[in-house]
């Protein structure tokens, strides 16, 4: 990639029960708080990047709730809780293209913000050959995690270790809403939702947000944060298309590849990586998809503790993740993106902080690995401008 | 037509392009997709065109018969409402989700019928019955039970 873009600021909000803080507010909170990590202001921006369901008109209300009135970008794209991976590459395209060159990227909701069915929105068209026959997002996913045991022998033992990790590493972050950890066992004991699917298999859902600053190498050059460099990106959609269903890989195979193929680099290279989990068999899956591990064999490899910050083979997740820290609005792409850049710039909380963290994977599955789904990986890297 | 107890029936909601589906399940028939171009069957039924060559497709009557693909027993689950209509599944915990692979190759998302949660497995072989809701006239909901 010529010219590069960087990610200059990074800001997830505090709060995980905001009632009385309205989800315009938020946005205009994780947007300040990302500018001033970056040493910029409201002024600076001239790319603007959200989902739609930010309030009123999505980024028109919001851009004029902000005061944004130089915009030269826009982008609204959409893929669940992984759109605000997309919009980082997107950002960083724009950036490349000479369209915009402080680009900025916020994520703030509430629990109740959720869309109300697994596949998406009330008119989608396979609506009625799903919800009538009782689908949920977690039984989607048990029906998943059931089709991995049955191919690859994959244990709820092994699954339970991926929300342990996630545990063991929200007990130094004081803004997570789990903090304390658990053993295999009490994963195990804790009551099944949906066959194989645990309680403690499930992620959390929490009020709050996070917003990203993306900037060109001209800027980044005239602050004096550490900015991180974009080094890779892609996304990919996975369905059945037409009917044919294979639940044992994601489209985070598709994406991952082309992202790292971008950045020249392979799995060999990562330092860490921030890993949708909305459920323990998602991170599963993307780390066999991402090539940490060869399919089928990541029950093993996450029973060996690799996802455990700083010394495992594969630290995942060092903020606790969705599973233990926050999950805001069900859009669980941002925090993963704030954890990584916090990772690059030797930021994170010192007992999860990986030594000499030089690269770093962030990916996002949004949707239903059950059914339909979107997967935006991006690569990043700590090397200065 | 077998009434399932415990197991609701909520209605589904009838688009133009799956109504020859709906009209067809009314009537214990069970259509999926298929396209006389490609010689393919695909699922869900709701399109008027083949989803791999967009030539026009239509619906045809399959066997019915098919695999568990996947399973799992739901013990808890919320209440969901679309467009007013419940399809609330709280009283008829635990039920049986699942993915059933035709015998014509597409994978139905679908509930297993009649068998005690631990007796269900992958592999199992099932067959399409249907579950009213409503009148003889109405959509029927295409559940498998084992064979």
């Amino acid at each position: 990639m010529a010219g590069r873009a960087y990610i200059a600021g990074a800001f997830e909000h505090p709060g995980r029960h905001l009632p009385d803080v309205s989800p315009a507010q938020l946005h205009a909170e994780v947007a300040l708080g990302a500018l001033a990590d970056a040493g910029l202001t409201l002024a600076d921006v001239d790319g603007f990047l959200s989902t739609p369901d930010a309030p009123g008109f999505g980024v028109i209300t919001m851009a004029d709730y902000l005061g944004l009135d130089r915009l030269t970008y826009t982008d609204t794209t959409e893929t669940g809780g992984s759109s605000y991976i997309t919009h980082v590459g997107h950002a960083a395209m724009a950036i490349e293209a000479g369209l915009c060159s402080v680009a900025l990227v916020t994520m703030a909701g509430k629990v109740s913000s959720g869309v109300p069915v697994p596949s998406g929105y009330p008119d989608a068209p396979e609506l009625s050959f799903e919800i009538p026959f009782g689908a949920s997002l977690v039984a989607e996913h048990a029906l998943a995690a059931r089709r991995h045991m049955y191919e690859f022998a994959t244990t709820a033992a092994q699954l339970a270790e991926i929300k342990v990790a996630a545990s063991t590493h929200a007990q130094h972050n004081p803004n997570a809403v789990l903090r304390k950890v658990v053993t295999v066992e009490q994963v195990l004991d804790s009551p099944l939702i949906a066959d194989p699917l645990h309680k403690l298999d499930c992620c959390i859902n929490t009020d709050g947000g996070g917003a990203l600053v993306v900037v060109s190498e001209g800027v980044a050059r005239s602050l004096d944060r550490h900015c991180v460099a974009i080094r890779g990106h892609a996304t990919a959609i996975k369905a059945s298309f037409d009917g044919r269903i294979d639940l044992t890989y994601t489209a985070a195979a598709q994406s991952g590849r082309r992202a790292y193929d971008m950045a020249g680099i392979g799995p060999a290279d990562i330092d860490y990586v921030g890993l949708y989990d909305s459920f323990t068999i998602t991170v599963l899956e993307q780390i066999e998809d991402l090539g940490f591990c060869e399919k089928g064999k990541g029950g093993l490899f996450v029973e060996s503790g690799a996802l455990r910050s700083p010394d495992g083979q594969l630290p995942t997740n060092s903020d606790g993740g969705g599973l233990c820290n926050n999950h805001p609005a069900a859009r669980g792409g941002m925090p993963k993106l704030v954890e990584a850049v916090r990772q690059l710039r030797g930021e994170a909380t010192p007992e999860v902080q990986v030594r000499d963290c030089r690269t770093a994977l962030v990916n996002g599955i949004g949707g239903s690995i059950g059914t339909r789904m979107g997967s935006a990986t991006v690569i990043l890297s700590r090397e200065a401008v | 037509m077998t009434e399932e107890r415990g197991l609701p029936a909520p209605a589904p909601a009838v688009s133009p392009h799956s109504a020859a589906f709906w009209e067809a399940s009314a009537q214990q028939r069970f259509l999926v997709g298929h396209c006389p171009g490609c010689d393919q069957w695909f699922w869900p039924p709701n399109r008027t065109f083949c989803p791999r060559c967009g030539q026009a497709a239509s619906l045809r009557e399959a066997s019915g018969r098919g695999t568990i693909y996947s399973h799992t027993t739901v013990r808890v689950s919320g209440s969901i409402a679309i467009d007013g209509a419940p399809y609330n599944y709280k009283d008829a915990l635990p039920f049986v989700l699942a993915y059933v692979e035709l015998a014509e190759g597409p994978t139905v998302m679908t509930n297993i019928v009649g068998a005690d949660a631990d007796v269900v497995a992958v592999g199992l072989p099932v067959r399409v019955e249907f579950s009213r809701t409503g009148g003889p006239e109405d959509p029927a909901l295409p559940r498998f039970r084992l064979v």
